[in-house]
């Protein structure tokens, strides 16, 4: 018996409950789990941290989610594209948290590499240091962040295999590979579902054993295509 | 030319050829019009592109090909694409030769804030904390005052910082002013102005080099 993780799109996301803790891939459109988002909204659950580096602009993607009320916190670095989002955090709807984005990077891949934090000097001169533990460290005294870890991941593929091996393609990347290691339920959406074997090995941005489900898009949507306010 | 492009214009006139470099949004974005086009240069994006190229000709999208504001973009030779937290490796660890910024505020010790305006405008942070810290130069493009005409150049920012003691070069519309250890050097002036318009505008104090500023 071969290794499946197929999984239908209906069925994929039974784990979520209220109160879940949620990484969302994507950068922008590229590498944005549309279709799993949509999903998570039609679960109707509340009450998520949702950890994704931005919120997608008004309307599209996770901003659906958050400007349905579902979300509790957002964990993020910038929401310069999102006016409601950031509305909704300055009338105290959305509880957000503000990392530097290279910083919460790394607390993500700490988190997927079975670390407890790291130890940076970002931020150290800012408003950003207050309240933060420190340590003394080659001299200096620097911020410790806590690792993230997330209940479960959304991420986006251009292509995947039956075993759960992973590529991304272009800015689609971003935090998608970081956040694939670092959930205890990866659920991976894939534009291209291809047999094993034919994924070439040194290829692959992401091995299978970070992946328990995957989903394949019959087509793609209107949010994955182009946005005309980014157009010359 | 607008004064933004003349901004730009000047602030691409500091590359040198091989730089690694960021350009940030606003008027920075605007730097790589006047680039050399022979690709001597690899543009940084912080969603993991580096060799990007221009703003990408209408028609000619890619959906996954963005940079860090959204935009369509083209890719250069010897382009590569990486994930995030390798995106910051390659800016915190020193890799990372010129990133140019726009600011809200400068001090005369090159503080730098431009993230947030308490009460009023608070985006998050995005790249631009690590940008500033960690780029082995930090170029400021801005322009010389605010929209309402009050200097942003200062001798002390009352916004919070983004970072301390950061920034290296300043480039106006005005001015091109290095910070150093003995304070804000007015290195250049534009070509339609004169030392004392660009003091009045300028609230830090400027020292003015011996032979003076040239124009630019």
């Amino acid at each position: 018996m071969t290794i499946n993780k197929i999984k239908p799109l209906q069925t994929c996301l039974e784990s979520v409950t209220d109160g879940t803790t949620i990484m969302v891939g994507g950068f922008g459109v590229p590498g944005t789990p549309f279709a799993l988002i949509d999903r998570l909204l039609e679960t109707g659950c509340r009450e998520l941290t949702i950890i994704k580096n931005e919120a997608n602009e008004d309307g599209m993607g996770i901003s659906k989610v958050i400007e349905a009320g579902r979300v509790r916190k957002l964990i993020t670095s910038h929401l310069g594209l999102n006016a409601t989002v950031i509305g909704m955090m300055n009338r105290g709807e959305l509880e957000v948290e503000f990392y530097p984005q290279g910083i919460l990077a790394e607390k993500i891949r700490a988190g997927g590499a079975g670390l407890y934090g790291i130890v940076t000097d970002i931020g150290i001169d800012t408003l950003l240091a207050e309240k933060k533990e420190r340590i003394n460290l080659q001299g200096r005294s620097l911020i410790i962040e806590p690792a993230l870890r997330a209940d479960i991941a959304l991420v986006h593929a251009a292509a995947a295999d039956h075993y759960g091996n992973l590529i991304y393609e272009k800015s689609a990347r971003n935090f998608n590979p970081l956040m694939a290691t670092a959930a205890g339920n990866v659920i991976v959406e894939t534009e291209k579902l291809l047999s094993p074997g034919q994924l070439v090995p040194d290829q692959i941005h992401t091995p299978a054993a970070f992946v328990d489900s995957i989903v394949q898009l019959e087509s793609l949507g209107s949010e994955y295509g182009i946005l005309e306010q980014h157009v010359l | 030319m607008s004064y933004k492009e003349k901004i730009a214009r000047r602030a691409a006139a500091e590359v040198q050829p091989g730089a690694i470099i960021n350009l940030g949004i606003g008027i920075p974005t605007l730097i790589a019009d006047f680039l050399p086009d022979d690709a001597s240069v690899l543009i940084h994006s912080e969603n993991g592109i580096l060799g990007m190229g221009l703003r990408c000709r209408r028609g000619m999208e890619d959906r996954n090909l963005i940079d860090a504001g959204g935009n369509y973009v083209t890719l250069n030779t010897g382009a590569s694409f990486f994930d995030s937290a390798l995106s910051f490796a390659l800016v915190r660890g020193g890799r990372l030769d010129i990133a140019f910024i726009g600011t809200l505020e400068v001090s005369h010790t090159g503080d730098l804030a431009n993230w947030i305006i308490p009460g009023k405008y608070s985006p998050g942070i995005g790249g631009g904390m690590e940008l500033a810290q960690k780029a082995r130069r930090l170029v400021v493009t801005t322009t010389h005052t605010t929209r309402s005409g009050k200097p942003k150049i200062l001798e002390q920012c009352r916004l919070p910082l983004t970072a301390r003691g950061c920034v290296n070069t300043i480039i106006t519309e005005l001015a091109v002013i290095d910070v150093t250890t003995d304070g804000l050097v007015l290195r250049e002036i534009a070509a339609e102005t004169d030392i004392d318009t660009v003091m009045e505008r300028t609230e830090a104090r400027l020292v003015i080099p011996s032979p003076p500023p040239i124009h630019f």
